[in-house]
């Protein structure tokens, strides 16, 4: 038995305490061990004392680059380093090597998930072969292995043929499941290094330009529409992507859509040292994107945060800005950039985060017991966070194998003190519980 | 200044004293049989060329040799750089070998900046002889010793660029210099083939090369590239000749004391014609005798300035 004491659900209303038996929560009210102190013995207490409690935080999107990568990130490094950002549960993304195109890598993945323990890791699978994009791959089998896969993504990629995306939409409807889309045009991102805007074009980088992630994005939705499919939208980076989105959820059309935290604070403006720390696909855009993102997440028009955590090696990033691989940590930084970028300027309150983070990505991905509310008899799978402290992101002191962070040196709101997994403490006072 | 990197930014007063060592060193070395200065002698400099490149290698390696430094060619085929070695191993290599500079040209926009990130703290300095589509600084600054010269002054003229300015790092650095030293730049090109956001450059952006050629004091055409005239930039080679290219007609519209720059190799027939690339009023193989003297200044300022200074 664990008892949570003096927290602050959703931070709001006067503390609480927390009883948690058997991986439920059993009881919640104030001062629960004065008004049963015989029965509550052998209990561990948290003080929770200043905390907000949350529900775990569910992530649509991160790479744990295992199989294929290990130098970089394994499941069990990622797991630490998701519990660590206040997850419970988080989705792999299928290009891995060999792709995650199968049963048998799935199953891989999700038993080393288990294995591990700190997170659920739910594998993402491929949506075609070898993310080659011309032919599906068995999402059957994948939905019907033990991994139970319900989002598919090629996520790196663009599934780019229209008449692929679409058997893809329809043939995910008998299997419940969703495809989760990288909206990228390809031929309008050949060669592409940034954001087409002012500034990659004074630093002669070529340009990667909004259109190519709206077309993609205008273009399933009507798909998913005439289909009945349900389409999920990967890290939305453009205020035209919004405005795509929020006509097709007008006419009703099945689509979610998540922002990464990199996008919701950090532009273009970085590309001028030419650190390629701040390469990423989708790449950084503009301070009015920015923006816009910002309200859009509040208001719902993007359902959720997900992080794109993608960890890379010294040597893939440490070169010339061309040579060096897209992506950036996110995992242990997400929540802070969420309260610096929604909470503190009043866009989003705590209930909101965990919409954003927990409740909407879970009910997208359809996990019955993730994203629950903190209520008796629900799942004791939450996060308690200290909104009050502040915290310098190192990247070496990231629980990620590799440390390219783009928030380095940045001393950001917001710290996660305890995650709890079905009643498995698997982070105290901000250590992993292994 | 321990590196040049690019012209933006470049301090108008710094670029000028670049352009009048230059002169100074032109003057000095106008009919001598020996053309040797001793001022850069003990000193080492690495050319490191990752792009194929006759005349900006060429320059280079003169100015150095004129200027008695050791002066030692790398090329990315024969060298660890084919064999895989990241950038940043082979400045650090060279600089541990006792490079006091590196003259790089690489194909990623950026890729001289990142050297002088790793070289930090190493004594090591940094030429950026072009990077991607980003800059060519010496070429802007021999481009403007060679208006200079013809035109005695660059403030208050006006200078047509002409051609792929998209792609062209020539374009980006003479726009930065030019404009410091108080020209006034149009650039002429299609729509294709200009970057994004040019609106808010400090020049004239036109799409019709024939009204601007009256009040030109000098025309830049710049080289189209091969991999341009099929990537769909513009349906052919003909129709752009036709519509930007400088042929006798065009030169007759420009003003007498008008001067025409290319920074080379030239395709003639397409960007300008053979007439035009010969006449006298052309500039182009002083343009490449001045970028020895430019890049004799810019190793010395970067050698030996400090020295006089201390």
């Amino acid at each position: 038995m664990m008892l949570i004491k003096g927290v602050r659900l959703y931070g709001e209303g006067d503390p609480v305490d927390i009883l948690v038996r058997d991986g439920v929560i059993a009881e919640i009210g104030p001062w629960l061990d004065a008004a049963s102190t015989q029965e509550l013995t052998d209990v561990e207490v948290i003080d929770a004392d200043g905390l907000i409690a949350l529900p775990g935080f569910v992530d649509l999107h991160t790479h744990l680059r295992e199989p294929g990568r290990e130098d970089t990130e394994t499941i069990a490094t990622g797991s630490a380093a998701a519990a660590l950002g206040g997850y419970t549960a988080v989705f792999a993304m299928a290009n891995t090597d060999p792709v995650a195109d199968n049963a048998v890598i799935v199953e891989h993945v999700w038993r080393r998930g288990r294995e591990v323990g700190l997170v659920d890791v739910h594998p993402v699978g491929a949506v075609t072969v070898g993310l080659k994009g011309e032919k599906l791959a068995e999402l059957g089998t994948m939905a019907r292995s033990q991994a139970n896969v319900r989002v598919f993504s090629d996520d790196g990629h663009c599934v780019s043929d229209p008449l692929i995306m679409r058997r893809a939409l329809e043939y995910t409807k008998a299997l419940d499941g969703v495809i989760a889309q990288h909206a990228e045009e390809p031929r309008l991102t050949v060669g592409a290094q940034a954001h087409e805007g002012e500034r990659a074009a004074r630093l002669g980088l070529a340009g990667w330009p909004a259109a190519a992630e709206e077309s993609i994005v205008a273009r399933d939705c009507l798909l998913a529409k005439q289909t009945g499919a349900r389409l999920h939208v990967c890290h939305v980076s453009t205020a035209g992507t919004v405005d795509v989105l929020r006509w097709a959820k007008e006419r009703g059309t099945k689509v979610s859509a998540e922002v990464t935290p990199h996008h919701l604070l950090l532009t273009d403006e970085r590309l001028a040292t030419y650190d390629p720390v701040n390469k990423v696909n989708p790449p950084l855009r503009t301070e009015s994107d920015v923006q816009v993102l910002r309200e859009a997440l509040a208001e719902g028009i993007v359902d959720c945060v997900a992080t794109d955590h993608a960890p890379h090696a010294v040597q893939d990033k440490d070169c010339e800005w061309s040579a060096a691989r897209p992506g950036m940590l996110g995992l242990q930084t997400a929540l802070s950039i969420v309260v610096e970028t929604l909470v503190r300027p009043g866009l989003l309150d705590w209930r909101g985060v965990a919409r954003v983070m927990s409740e909407k990505p879970a009910e997208i991905a359809g996990l019955p017991d993730q994203g629950r509310p903190l209520a008796v008899g629900e799942p004791a799978t939450l996060t308690l966070v200290d909104p009050q402290a502040r915290w310098t992101v190192r990247g070496t002191e990231l629980a990620s194998i590799a440390g390219n962070t783009p928030f380095e040196g940045m001393e950001l709101p917001g710290v996660v003190r305890t995650t709890m997994l079905r009643g498995r403490v698997t982070v105290s006072e901000g250590k992993v519980q292994s | 200044m321990k590196h040049l990197l690019s012209t933006d930014g470049l301090d108008p007063a710094q670029a000028t004293a670049l352009l009048d060592t230059a002169d100074t060193l032109k003057r000095t070395l106008l009919g001598r049989e020996v053309r040797k200065l001793p001022t850069l002698r003990g000193r080492t400099v690495v050319t490191m060329f990752y792009e194929n490149s006759t005349r900006t290698r060429v320059s280079f390696e003169v100015a150095g040799k004129w200027m008695s430094a050791d002066v030692i060619n790398v090329s990315a085929g024969g060298s660890s750089v084919g064999k895989g070695e990241s950038l940043r191993d082979t400045a650090l290599t060279l600089s541990a070998a006792g490079a006091d500079l590196v003259i790089v040209r690489h194909p990623a926009s950026g890729a001289a900046h990142r050297l002088a990130g790793w070289l930090e703290g190493t004594g090591t300095g940094v030429v950026n002889a072009g990077d991607g589509m980003h800059e060519h600084p010496t070429q802007a600054l021999l481009d403007a010793a060679t208006l200079r010269e013809r035109l005695g002054t660059i403030a208050g003229r006006r200078i047509a660029i002409v051609g792929d300015v998209l792609h062209s790092r020539v374009a980006r650095s003479n726009v930065h210099l030019l404009t410091a030293l108080g020209a006034e730049v149009v650039l002429v090109a299609p729509p294709t083939l200009l970057p994004t956001g040019v609106e808010s450059w400090p020049v004239a952006v036109s799409h019709d090369l024939d009204p601007e050629l009256p009040a030109l004091d000098a025309v830049m055409m710049l080289r189209v590239q091969a991999e341009r005239m099929h990537g769909g930039f513009f349906p052919s080679a003909r129709e752009y000749s036709i519509a930007y290219g400088l042929n006798e007609r065009r030169f007759n519209q420009l003003p007498e004391h008008a001067v025409v720059l290319h920074p080379g190799p030239m395709l003639r027939g397409m960007e300008i014609a053979a007439a035009v690339a010969d006449s006298p009023r052309a500039a182009i193989t002083e343009q490449v005798r001045n970028g020895v003297h430019v890049r004799m200044a810019v190793l010395y300022h970067l050698l030996a300035g400090e020295e006089e200074a201390a």
